[in-house]
């Protein structure tokens, strides 16, 4: 047992929640007791959702505890397959379903028999990963299932498209900034002359997985969730992939240039890898695209970085001078922390004195990430430990999750956003991506008004604060001979404090009305029944 | 016993039973707002990484302000039974005892402990001995109850650790001294039946105690003590009501410090102000000999006049003022209500507090389509129900249907055909809803908000009309 108060990562089933809901037309059934189906509150609530969460519980209770679950899985199954028609079901055990040791399986088999839909059986087991490994899971699992598919049925697609094309693999439900970082990409790769060939899971149909070969090449902007597809698709069919992430100026120009390569290589061996033609006027026509020609290239990034990016300025600007040598501590997924661990290092001159992953599983990418860019490196997930590095560091400013930020707030230390998990404000209405060219912005921003507030702060503080400091402690009502007696004011310090004022006001202005003199806790209460009206 | 599953239910509407296909909280939620009304003790829930990521993002930001609650987080190795169960409860309770010291620890069993059948209610007293601090069990789970019964499950086991009060009258003088001022009249003259009137009452554990309490001629010769978790500010609310009709509560379950529990026994009365609270009820008629008063719930100002009537009632007292408070309430609200009058509502279900909260609805005029409700005690509830009956009678509407283990994909569809005005439902189907058109209003608020007494009404009627009135303002601007 463990004795825990918050988690950075949630439980397996989240996870494939996430994946399966991510897709379009996919519908998860959860063998779970009543209220495990909170996913479907955190989806609406965050993502702001206007459809309704494709997740549906088939419940485990006293019954089913006494007796098993017997037909109810098969039959929860097949009246959504009715109901709704969906590509595919996804049955996705839980930690009771665990424990329980029900033949899944078998329920899946059985219901497959019946409906119209495809059904799977998510294949993750809850006390062994977690939330992210399960998503990493179960989207290789889902890939896997429908290639195999179309290769019996013949339907799949091996042929590349005619020009250089990738697949977007691990954009998803509920992920930090996913749907601007995606938007980014795409903006990218169009800008390079490199067309999408699909994007998953988000908005994608299961249908058109079979076309994930026809792209030149995979991209895995996150490491926590697409590596094993982009894996299992190198090795099945022979696709390349990219798992850098183009977090800023330096990692996205790495990202351009890997790219580029792997383009290159599969130009040129065209005639190995199905590429449509090997006509020659075609292929020259290919020579002149971008993204195949290594100056274009070059200078692509040159013009990106000088004019569309205004990070590499803001390095150079006096700003971010005074930046210089600030402390800081860096925590958040791998993904994010090693990312924002070298920009922070690399590109605006501030001291990392630790950064940190939740990811365990990954630890050793992590550490390779950064090392040399900080002087410690924390792998943990228990919150209290990132806690006292921080008090114990006294940075000028946090980057993390929204953890951290609350430690922040309580010591005082402004904190940047840079990971999950996160508040509905981290799903900004407006376009925030982390990626790319915008991305650079976009943080340099967020890691400017982070110091910057912090400095703002720290100066008020030497000269004595705001001045209307004066005016909001006032007290309003000092010369009235009104009284309150005891409990009535003990009442009066239960209201919340930004209207408690008002509570007060109203009160005495009641009590003067009522000639009342002393106020006691019937006179609030008529006061505000008073004001009712 | 054989006679309390036979009264009838007091409604002569529509109930159904659906799939229990429906959205709700898990019970382990009351921890919230439990660990902050008792402010001396600690929650352990000892269940997995589920149950801890459904309280931190259930909880938002309460997760941040170091709460007086915890996960005892099971691993694979306590599943499998290598650990010791015993001894690894006891290493936590001792960390907690260690850095918060708290009066009690409250153990919440989930839906593992019961499968893997841990047992907590074994474990607990031996604990409680060894380390030196009370341990109450209660088994919150998802396979039996939903949200706020939660809340039902820890105060019927706290009430097992309240004190005992003796069973006859040796210690009355002490809550009278406290209220004597108004009744000390009446006192005189009561003392020499007192006896008698207690042997006369009708036992606890039998049924008809519920409907047919008989009234008592004294005033406060009967200890009274209400049953609900409520902030400090409206359980004093509700004290000064009863107050005013020279009634003394003497105690409330759960107090605001363990140590100040509410003594227990064959003398004492005890009224709930929540209708999810039928458990916390039975274990105090049953295992504590309590006197249950069956009233509405005081919610909204019919429920809180029919409440207090009914106390009144059961001690003897003809209640003074009443009317006319109801009346005021009503009158200085005319213009919400008129705002609200005549528009549907549709409650998908998921609190318990539905039935009251419809009854009042009906009562402001609005027409109810719906009642989805997670569990339908129709014993504990029964006041309430002839009320809801009485109200839908006295504004001449139909009866809504009660729909006990909805749906959620039905009622999904019985909305689309009967385009309510507003539909009462949780979160997951909030957001969906409005995009379809659909006005709603989140159920969850009505647990977390001041809804009960009279001097709640308006907040009450603010988070029904606020959705109806931010869609006013809308359409006013429609033209921009």
């Amino acid at each position: 047992m463990k004795l825990a108060y918050w988690m950075y990562a949630g439980p397996a089933h989240i996870g494939t929640l996430r994946v399966a809901s991510s897709f379009k037309n996919v519908h998860a059934i959860m063998h779970a007791p009543l209220g495990d189906d909170y996913f479907n509150v955190m989806r609406s609530m965050l993502e702001r959702e206007r459809d309704f969460t494709p997740v549906t519980a088939s419940i485990v209770d006293r019954h089913v505890l006494a007796r098993g679950s017997q037909e109810k899985v098969v039959e929860n199954i097949q009246r959504k397959d009715k109901e709704e028609s969906p590509d595919l079901i996804l049955l996705t055990p839980t930690c009771t379903s665990s424990i329980l040791q029900e033949d899944l399986q078998n329920f899946v088999n059985r219901a497959s028999n019946e409906s119209s839909s495809d059904v799977l059986l998510a294949d993750v087991n809850h006390y062994r990963v977690n939330e992210l490994q399960a998503a990493d899971r179960t989207l290789e699992q889902i890939v896997r299932f429908y290639i195999e598919k179309a290769k019996k049925d013949e339907s799949l697609t091996t042929i590349k498209t005619e020009k250089p094309s990738a697949n977007i693999i691990g954009m998803f439900t509920l992920g930090f900034h996913n749907q601007h970082d995606c938007k980014e990409l795409k903006r990218l790769l169009s800008d390079l002359g490199i067309t999408v060939n699909e994007i998953i899971p988000e908005g994608g149909f299961v249908t058109q997985l079979k076309n994930l070969p026809k792209a030149w090449f995979n991209i895995v902007p996150y490491r926590e969730v697409g590596l094993m597809t982009a894996s299992y698709l190198e090795k099945e069919h022979n696709m390349p992939y990219t798992s850098i992430t183009p977090m800023g100026i330096v990692d996205t120009s790495s990202f351009i240039r890997e790219i580029s390569s792997i383009c290159h290589k599969v130009y040129e061996a065209g005639s190995l890898t199905n590429l449509p033609t090997l006509d020659v006027e075609v292929r020259d026509k290919m020579k002149d695209l971008k993204i195949l020609n290594k100056k274009d290239v070059e200078s692509f990034i040159d013009q990106q970085t000088t004019f569309v990016s205004q990070a590499a300025w803001f390095s150079r600007s006096i700003d971010c001078q005074n930046l210089t040598g600030k402390k800081t501590v860096v925590f958040g997924d791998a993904t994010h922390a090693a990312c924002m661990t070298k920009i922070l290092v690399r590109e605006m001159g501030i001291n990392v004195v630790c950064a940190g992953t939740y990811c365990k599983h990954d630890a050793d990418w992590f550490r390779e990430q950064v090392s040399g860019f900080c002087d410690q490196v924390l792998i943990t997930d228990d919150h209290s430990q990132i806690g006292d590095i921080i008090s114990q560091i006294e940075p000028a400013a946090i980057f993390g999750t929204q953890m951290e930020r609350h430690v922040g707030k309580r010591l005082d230390i402004p904190c940047g956003v840079i990971s999950a998990p996160v508040h509905i404000q981290n799903f900004p209405l407006g376009f925030r991506p982390f990626l790319g060219y915008e991305g650079t912005n976009q943080i340099s921003d967020l890691v400017y008004n982070s110091f910057g507030l912090g400095m703002e702060d720290h100066l008020l503080e030497i000269f004595n604060g705001h001045d209307n400091k004066e005016v909001i402690t006032r007290s309003y009502s000092s010369e009235n001979e009104l009284q309150w007696n005891k409990e009535a004011s003990a009442e009066l310090s239960r209201v919340p404090g930004f209207v408690r004022a008002k509570v007060k006001r109203n009160t005495e202005k009641y009590a003067r009305d009522q000639k009342t003199p002393i106020i006691t806790l019937e006179v609030m209460y008529a006061a505000k029944e008073a004001v009712a009206a | 016993s054989s006679n309390e599953t036979s009264t009838a239910a007091p409604y002569s509407g529509q109930f159904e039973c659906e799939t229990g296909n429906y959205h709700t909280f898990c019970p382990i939620s009351c921890v919230s707002w439990l660990y902050q009304k008792i402010e001396d003790s600690f929650f352990l829930v000892i269940g997995t990484k589920t149950c801890g990521y459904f309280l931190q993002n259930a909880l938002g930001v309460m997760i941040f302000a170091e709460p007086r609650y915890a996960m005892a987080e099971l691993e694979e190795s306590d599943i499998s039974a290598q650990l010791n169960d015993y001894k690894e409860l006891k290493r936590l309770c001792l960390q907690i005892k260690q850095d918060r010291n708290p009066s009690v620890i409250v153990w919440i069993g989930t839906c593992t402990t019961e499968i893997i059948k841990m047992d907590l209610e074994g474990m607990a007293p031996t604990l409680e001995a060894e380390i030196g601090i009370p341990i109450v069990v209660a088994r919150a789970n998802g396979l039996d109850y939903a949200f706020t019964q939660g809340e039902d499950t820890v105060l019927a086991a706290m009430a097992q650790k309240c004190p005992a009060r003796e069973g006859r009258l040796k210690n009355i003088n002490l809550p009278i001294a406290r209220s004597a001022i108004r009744a000390d009249e009446t006192l005189k003259s009561a003392r020499t039946s007192v006896e008698d009137q207690a042997t006369k009452t009708v036992t606890s554990n039998s049924s008809n105690s519920i409907n047919a309490d008989p009234p008592i001629s004294n005033k406060q010769l009967k200890e009274l003590v209400l049953f609900g978790s409520l902030p400090t500010t409206i359980a004093n609310q509700l004290q000064l009501e009863l107050k005013r009709q020279g009634i003394n509560v003497s105690g409330w379950l759960p107090s605001a410090r363990y140590s100040d529990l509410p003594a227990l026994g064959e003398n004492v009365y005890v009224c709930g102000i929540n209708p999810f609270l039928s458990r916390t009820a039975t274990s105090l008629m049953r295992r504590r000999k309590c006197k249950l008063i069956s009233a509405p719930f005081p919610i909204g100002p019919d429920g809180t006049r029919a409440w207090v009537e009914k106390i009144c009632n059961v001690f003897g007292i003809v209640p003074t003022g009443l009317e006319e408070r109801e009346k005021t309430i009503w009158t200085n609200l005319t213009e919400s209500i008129n705002f609200i009058k005549g528009k549907s509502v549709f409650f998908m279900g998921d609190n318990l507090l539905e039935i009251s909260l419809a009854r009042f609805l009906i009562r402001c005029g609005m027409v109810v389509y719906e009642i989805g409700i997670p569990y339908m005690d129709k014993r504990f509830q029964a006041g309430e129900l002839a009320l809801l009956e009485k109200t839908c009678i006295k504004m001449k509407v139909p009866f809504p249907r009660i729909v006990e283990k909805p749906d959620n994909y039905y009622q999904i569809q019985r909305i689309k055909e009967l385009k309510p005005d507003l539909v009462i439902t949780g979160m997951a189907h909030a957001n969906p809803l409005e995009a379809r058109g659909i006005t709603t209003k989140w159920s969850v608020e009505f647990t977390f908000a001041q809804i009960h007494g009279f001097t709640n009404t308006k907040d009450l009627l603010e988070l029904v009309s606020r959705p109806l009135r931010r869609n006013k303002n809308l359409e006013n601007h429609d033209s921009l």
